[in-house]
């Protein structure tokens, strides 16, 4: 697309020539397809094709589970066991669905942590990084959303929870509240626009998803050396790229072939393994379980949530100041919600001049202790807020938002980077020498 | 090559916690009791290639209709389903006679509101409220057996999800002991989470006679019922599995015609570089 000299697409035969004069969607397709992709990508760049295998895997299925689905507080559960018994390979597909959603959520992770290792987020790709974080916001809203349907006793209640939050405003928190539920509580009202809106997001997400991939044909793709593709001539782009179809298409398929094995084990072998047991019994408001926990994907950010106690001290010197109007269910939300914006304004909070993690010392260290950051704050979730669990979430909540805030800002100027290589060609050289080099060396 | 030291060190910290799973499960409470427990039976449904014995299933059914259909509903289950494949496998004149033995709601025109009729095959089991008892369509999929040590998810991966054995261990953990509380009678069980269940022991030698094999053990009913359970639950669980085998297959082979194509394509520009 826009800036990397490339050949363009020719109109040969009579009708392609008529079809380009009135709509170059041949050339659109063209040059998406065949845009010069840096030759030294590793495995970390399979992930966007899964995430856009996932989200059509998840509108295929979801579109036919509506089928035979009724959004109704006395037939949604019901409807889903007859998807289950009843409806031909009903069984298969909602258990596609219910575990695509994992998955979306498994190479959604991957897929942001590559970001933030190969500093995918610096200039000129910060407005990628914003559709990113866009795309990531609205797959949460979605998926909290369609865990609702089933309309089991997690579903119920982790509706219940999570719409209280909205509660913490304050001021109009209850309005806000009784606004979005469409009732004082959670009931009929809030299950059939929940579906509505689970209907709806997913094609917001396609045309995210078109933007996001616009943008970042735009600057070009980042590689694992932070080093630009020469866009001097047609030649050089040659020297440090590969035209997508078929080098980068291949690939990607391969890989999207061994995630999908392990995809499918799951789905036929262990279904039920990802999910909470509880939500087979059908949702009663007057019976609260024992544990309200949402999926393993939404995990971190309820530890974040639940870490901010009354007796925190940071939250008891939040609520001093503002007289008490940021109280600590307040205070949850915001270190939630606050969470993803952190990680949203990385491209101006990261100051170093050097791209690629790679060639960053220091920095390699905090970003794998992140990434650990992220399993412990997935753990402590998952668990009951007792014993060392409040502790473990309150430190590493801290250390989330202390390596967004403090420590990339600081890293960038104290840290100094290894060298970088000059072009991708060197470095692809590096890996893989060319034929005459090898020559020599077997003789 | 750190990237693959740290992978390791997590990889060790989450297995060293899963051989802590045979212990975590039996520690001691405050109160005196030991903290509630699932026994690992033996089901002929586990594992990548386990699938029903209908016969069990029969067994279940059995124990199901003579003992638990008095207080426990059956109501996302059709007789229909009993003919199934996949299921305790009866034939169509033995499903139309079981359903006769049961009385169903009459929605015919003339009925009056109450009245009953005998069942048919496209009936539902009927849904028993009145003893404030759960409805037992989905409950070996609604209680998780065998909870991972500490959150890991280590023992649902080895052991199995454990629905099943937690009815089981149900069914066989009554100790004998029972206490009032607030007016009614509770009774000491080792496999339900507050180690008191207000259930009575259902099962007790005798109550049932198995067609030519003589009278179970409670254990023997406990494990059949179970099992017919996990089929209520799971009716497709035989398919599920079946069809799982074709599905990773094929793409195994995809993936490997994949893998040789991506080595075959870029063996060119790494080559020659």
């Amino acid at each position: 697309m826009a800036g990397i000299p490339h050949d363009h697409y020719e109109p040969r035969t009579g009708f392609e020539k008529w079809l380009h004069e009135r709509l170059p969607i041949v050339s659109l397709a063209y040059d998406t397809l065949m845009i010069p992709t840096p030759k030294n990508l590793n495995w970390m760049w399979i992930w966007g094709i899964v995430l856009a295998f996932a989200l059509v895997l998840q509108i295929v299925t979801g579109v036919i589970l509506a089928m035979h689905y009724t959004p109704e507080v006395s037939m949604a559960f019901d409807s889903v066991e007859h998807i289950m018994r009843n409806v031909n390979a009903g069984w298969a597909i909602r258990y596609v669905h219910q575990n695509g959603a994992s998955l979306f959520f498994f190479a959604v992770y991957l897929h942001i942590f590559r970001g933030l290792y190969y500093g995918s987020y610096k200039a000129p790709r910060e407005v990628t990084w914003i559709i990113g974080m866009l795309i990531y916001l609205v797959m949460m809203a979605t998926a909290f959303m369609g865990y609702v349907l089933p309309w089991g006793q997690m579903s119920f209640w982790g509706a219940t929870v999570i719409t209280g939050l909205f509660g913490a405003v304050p001021g109009i928190g209850e309005a806000l509240q009784t606004w979005l539920l469409g009732g004082p509580a959670v009931d009929n009202a809030t299950l059939n626009r929940f579906f509505s809106l689970h209907y709806l997001l997913p094609f917001i997400l396609v045309a995210l998803v078109v933007v996001h991939i616009w943008a970042f044909h735009t600057t070009g793709n980042n590689n694992p050396t932070g080093v630009e593709v020469r866009r001097g001539s047609k030649e050089e782009v040659k020297k440090d790229t590969l035209p997508f179809w078929p080098y980068f298409v291949v690939k990607d398929l391969f890989a999207l072939g061994v995630v999908l094995i392990g995809f499918f084990i799951v789905v036929y072998f262990q279904p039920g393994y990802l999910g909470d047991p509880i939500n087979y019994v059908e949702a009663d408001p007057l019976v609260t379980p024992p544990h309200i926990v949402p999926e393993w994907y939404f995990l971190p950010f309820y530890a974040i949530l639940r870490a901010f106690t009354a007796d925190v001290a940071i939250v008891q010197f939040t609520s001093f100041i503002t007289g008490g109007i940021i109280d600590a269910k307040f205070f949850g939300v915001l270190a939630m919600f606050g969470a993803i914006v952190v990680m949203a304004l990385v491209p101006w909070l990261d100051t170093s001049r050097v791209r690629s993690g790679r060639y960053r010392p220091s920095f390699k260290w905090w970003f794998w202790l992140l990434a650990l950051d992220f399993v412990v704050l997935t753990w402590a979730g998952s668990q009951p807020p007792e014993g060392i669990v409040p502790a473990v979430s309150l430190y590493a909540s801290a250390y989330w938002f202390a390596y967004f805030l403090v420590i990339l800002p600081l890293l960038g100027v104290l840290e100094k980077p290894k060298p970088v290589p000059a072009t991708i060609e060197e470095d692809f050289d590096a890996h893989y020498p060319p034929k005459d080099a090898k020559a020599s060396a077997a003789e | 090559m750190m990237k693959q030291s740290m992978f390791a060190a997590l990889l060790a910290l989450v297995l060293g916690a899963g051989a802590a799973f045979a212990e975590e499960d039996k520690k001691k409470e405050e109160g005196g009791y030991p903290k509630a427990y699932t026994k690992d039976y033996a089901f002929s449904f586990e594992g990548p290639f386990g699938k029903y014995d209908p016969f069990q299933l029969q067994r279940g059914l059995q124990v199901y209709t003579q003992v638990c259909a008095a207080c426990h509903g059956l109501r996302q289950v059709a007789f229909r389903n009993l003919g199934d494949p996949g299921g305790p496998q009866m034939e169509p004149d033995q499903v139309k006679a079981f359903a006769r033995l049961f009385e169903v709601p009459d929605d015919s025109e003339e009925a009056e509101p109450g009245d009953t009729r005998p069942g048919k095959p496209a009936d539902k089991f009927p849904d028993v409220t009145t003893a404030g008892a759960p409805d037992l369509s989905l409950m070996a999929k609604a209680r998780a057996g065998f909870k991972g040590p500490y959150g890991s998810g280590m023992a649902q991966l080895f052991k199995g999800m454990g629905g099943a054995e937690y009815i089981a261990s149900i069914l066989t953990g009554y100790t004998g002991e029972e206490k009032e509380e607030v007016g009614s009678v509770i009774y000491r069980n080792t496999a339900f989470p507050s180690g008191w269940i207000a259930m009575p022991p259902p099962l007790t030698e005798g109550m049932v006679e198995y067609l030519g094999q003589g009278e179970p053990t409670v254990e023997e009913m406990a494990v059949d019922v179970a099992a017919f359970l996990m089929w209520t639950a799971e009716p497709k669980l035989n398919q599920r599995k079946r069809t799982g085998f074709l599905v990773v297959g094929f793409l195994i082979l995809l993936t490997t015609l994949l893998y040789l194509s991506n080595k075959q394509l870029w063996a060119k520009p790494k080559r020659k570089a």
